[in-house]
């Protein structure tokens, strides 16, 4: 199968875009509303939201990444170490709205080991969870998002990749590929 | 992430730089963690450590199983002043004995250098060695220069002195190995009779005085004399080695530069370390002691990542 488009960059901002008055809809001027990238992709996809959202509102907006390598399921069941990044938190999360961002959904389970990471901050008084892509029919852990830009059905054999153009690539695009393609 | 390619921690002499660098990248990430309000993670918790002491220590026990407990692992003690190895058991039998209650990890401290290597070509378990005779103490040395890379930056380039008693100590060996690894220029430092006979051929630079030696140095790692492995005397008294080796403010004061300085524990305060000088803004003694429990799990968190 070849390489297949899911979003190209005028799609994704506007995606973006739309969430971020789904947010300002539902969080006010995010008194009292955290959002979390979850590392490492997840991170990418809240730059990009921050930097929108301080177009669109005034209100300052409390976020930071989180890591959930230490937490994760499959350790010790893969052939390298799993590799840790920077958790940025500086703020407590005790009592506040979180609203975690990641790129792909997908098995659910990257997202079971972040709320696990998270309660690490404190007890949240909800948790919501925005994906830029979610792959239907897939999951292992009953979780669903709040927030979607696009839903897929995709295959095993298929991965999702993310572009950016700040991580090299020539535009921001969403793509689908088969793993052996997988760059 | 590289793979960490080694399934035991026996020695630094064993492990590449870029294992050292893998260890430092992770204790970074698990040094977050001790900073927040819930420092505890659950990486570990279908792991079983055996913290085997056959020898007394106090801060590095404490500190590998603070590591263990932050990983969630579990855990078991055991010390051989009240075991059977007074009754006569073996090295190998002891620790198999343990194994067989399905323990993943041994970390061991022995007052006979190889003995965790001998131990690794017996028994299935990953290996920690947690100091081995006068041999090696690989855990203390990743710790020092973690703490020189946050105190300094960078480890490569730097100056190293390490004062003391050389002969006796196998944090001098881990550290030279060490540092030397990570692209730090070495210096020994101490009384003639205190310095092993070969040690230049480790590629260290060797001084007797020690105000050269702080000179030269941008950080002094004061070790302490031990007195328990000393079978003979060394040098005429403590009072003498403490006039010509001790540390005080005085002598740091005459330098025109500011020097780091750090001691693995414990401290002779008054001997190798005066107080003025171990407690203030130069020493950075308290931070190892912290790094010592990142560091720990990073490498806990490693040996136990590979299948």
């Amino acid at each position: 199968m070849q390489k297949r488009l899911v979003l190209d960059q005028t799609q994704l901002n506007i995606i973006l875009s739309r969430f971020c008055y789904q947010l300002i809809e539902n969080h006010n001027d995010f008194d009292n509303t955290v959002l979390l990238g979850l590392q490492p992709r997840g991170s990418l996809v809240l730059d990009r939201l921050i930097e929108r959202l301080k177009q669109i509102t005034s209100s300052p907006v409390l976020h930071g990444y989180l890591d959930a390598t230490f937490h994760r399921d499959d350790f010790r069941r893969r052939d390298l170490p799993l590799r840790a990044n920077e958790t940025k938190i500086d703020f407590l999360i005790e009592n506040k709205k979180v609203v975690l961002v990641d790129d792909v959904l997908y098995k659910g389970r990257s997202v079971r080991a972040a709320m696990d990471a998270m309660i690490a901050f404190g007890r949240p008084q909800k948790v919501e969870l925005m994906v830029l892509i979610d792959r239907k029919y897939t999951r292992d852990f009953p979780i669903k998002p709040d927030y979607y830009g696009r839903q897929v059905n995709t295959l095993e054999s298929q991965y999702v990749s993310v572009e950016w153009k700040s991580q090299g690539f020539e535009k921001d695009a969403i793509w689908i590929t088969e793993k052996s393609q997988k760059k | 992430m590289q793979s960490f390619s080694a399934r035991h921690l026996l020695g630094i002499k064993d492990i590449s730089s870029t294992d050292i660098e893998t260890i430092f990248e992770t204790a970074d990430n698990f040094k977050d963690v001790l900073n927040r309000p819930i420092k505890k993670v659950p990486s570990l918790r279908d792991i079983t450590i055996a913290n085997v002491f056959f020898e007394n220590s106090t801060r590095t026990r404490l500190s590998f199983e603070l590591a263990e407990k932050r990983l969630s692992a579990d855990t078991i003690n055991f010390s051989s002043s009240n075991s059977s190895v007074k009754k006569g058991e073996t090295l190998v039998d002891t620790v198999n004995n343990i194994l067989a209650m399905k323990v993943d990890m041994v970390v061991m401290r022995h007052s006979s250098p190889g003995a965790p290597h001998f131990l690794s070509r017996h028994i299935q378990a990953n290996i920690v060695n947690a100091g081995d005779g006068t041999h090696e103490h690989p855990t203390q040395a990743l710790l020092d220069a973690f703490s020189i890379r946050e105190k300094l930056g960078d480890v490569t380039g730097k100056k190293v002195a390490i004062i003391g008693d050389i002969l006796h100590s196998r944090v001098a060996l881990s550290n030279i190995f060490c540092l030397q690894k990570l692209g730090a220029e070495v210096m020994v430092c101490g009384p003639i009779t205190l310095l092993p006979k070969y040690i230049s051929s480790l590629g260290v630079k060797v001084e007797l005085d020690v105000k050269k030696a702080l000179e030269w140095c941008d950080v002094a790692n004061v070790l302490r004399i031990q007195l328990e492995r000393q079978q003979i005397k060394y040098f005429p008294s403590l009072r003498e080695y403490s006039l010509y080796y001790g540390i005080n403010k005085q002598l740091l004061d005459q330098l025109d530069k500011t020097i780091v300085i750090m001691h693995p524990g414990p401290i002779n305060r008054g001997v190798e370390l005066n107080s003025d000088v171990a407690d203030s803004e130069h020493s950075i003694i308290l931070q190892q002691v912290e790094n010592g429990v990142a560091i720990r799990m990073a490498v806990l968190y490693l040996l136990a990542s590979a299948k």
